[in-house]
């Protein structure tokens, strides 16, 4: 059993933490809006906290002093980034993982260490497959 | 010198026309094309239309030659990405983000930012001074050094009014510099300068015993 943070409860954070929740994993999503909320499913056993994923006392709210797993996916790639080095940097959490749509701006961070994903790439490469198969 | 600054609303568009005066070659990235516009219709063409967390804007505004960044848009996270990108990828020798969340501030120093202004602090001290129940200011921090400098007002009524600087219980980190009468010349305060109600005394001293200084000096 791992505890995960997720920042951001948009269809992919919803997503993941139901998968994890699902898994038997302690979840807790972060939002700063609570109608993003109505993603997760009725039967969801983690937690979902209000609050802004940038500042300390939530994030202490989160748990992320001993969380194993920080996730930021919000919409922002900026505010993403913070809070990932924020988690590693400040509260050395042991796995943090970025979502950057920007692929320049990944490969940036990736060189500094930060482990970020970019669904810009993945989803060109998909498609492109699409097209060619 | 080049400077670089991100972000072209007010705090930037003060900031460019006070660096440009001082005859500094200055570049504003702003988001806005329109509040771009207004900057180079107004201060002549200094403004680049872009976001200044992309390294393609970045590219274009000649960062490689930049000797100063300086960041005030008003979201924190777009403050420190443009700082890291201009430091790691274009190597800018100095880093300057203004910050919003005071809890910020020692986030963008560990993640490398040279220098931060907390506009929010900056506000709320400068309220504070104002008030009588907070006799202690401060007026610059040294960062490099974990100091700061700080003004301390003596109230009327307080303990110390009378008394020696030798007999107060001053923290052994902290320095007095000088005082400031109400009538006369400032002076360079000895061990045998008397506490006098008024007096604005101007110290250095560490964070940590800020509390301990105003407490000796005013005797709570």
């Amino acid at each position: 059993m791992m505890k995960v943070i997720i920042m951001g409860c948009g269809r992919v954070g919803a997503q993941l933490a139901t998968l994890l929740d699902k898994e038997g994993h302690q979840v807790t999503v972060l939002d700063t809006k609570s109608y993003s909320f109505r993603w997760l499913p009725a039967d969801f056993k983690g937690t979902a906290l209000l609050g802004h994923g940038l500042d300390e006392v939530t994030l202490k709210k989160a748990g992320i002093e001993n969380t194993d797993v920080f996730v930021a996916v919000t919409q922002g790639d900026n505010r993403n980034i913070m809070a990932c080095q924020i988690a590693k940097h400040i509260f050395d959490v042991p796995k943090v993982v970025c979502r950057i749509y920007d692929p320049l701006r990944r490969d940036l961070y990736i060189t500094l260490g930060i482990e970020a994903i970019s669904p810009t790439t993945i989803f060109a490469q998909v498609l492109k497959e699409k097209v060619e198969g | 010198m080049y400077i670089i600054i991100v972000g072209g609303g007010r705090l930037g568009y003060y900031l460019t026309r006070a660096l440009l005066d001082e005859g500094h070659e200055v570049l504003v990235i702003e988001k806005d094309a329109t509040f771009s516009q207004i900057i180079n219709n107004e201060l002549g063409s200094v403004s680049l239309h872009g976001d200044g967390c992309e390294a393609a804007t970045l590219e274009a505004a000649g960062s490689g030659r930049a000797d100063i960044f300086i960041t005030v848009t008003g979201d924190d996270e777009d403050n420190l990405i443009a700082c890291q990108l201009a430091k790691h990828k274009f190597n800018v020798p100095r880093t300057i983000a203004r910050v919003r969340n005071p809890q910020h501030e020692k986030v963008f120093k560990k993640l490398g930012i040279d220098a931060t202004v907390s506009t929010t602090n900056l506000i709320l001290e400068h309220i504070k001074h104002e008030l009588p129940s907070h006799p202690l200011m401060h007026l610059l921090d040294i960062q490099e050094k974990g100091l700061e400098v700080v003004e301390v007002k003596i109230p009327p009524g307080s303990t110390t009014i009378g008394k020696q600087i030798k007999e107060l219980p001053l923290p052994a980190d902290s320095i007095l510099s000088l005082i400031i009468r109400k009538e006369g010349k400032p002076t360079v305060p000895t061990n045998s300068s008397v506490i006098q109600a008024e007096d604005q005394i101007i110290a250095v001293t560490s964070p940590e015993s800020e509390d301990e200084l105003r407490a000796a000096l005013i005797g709570e």
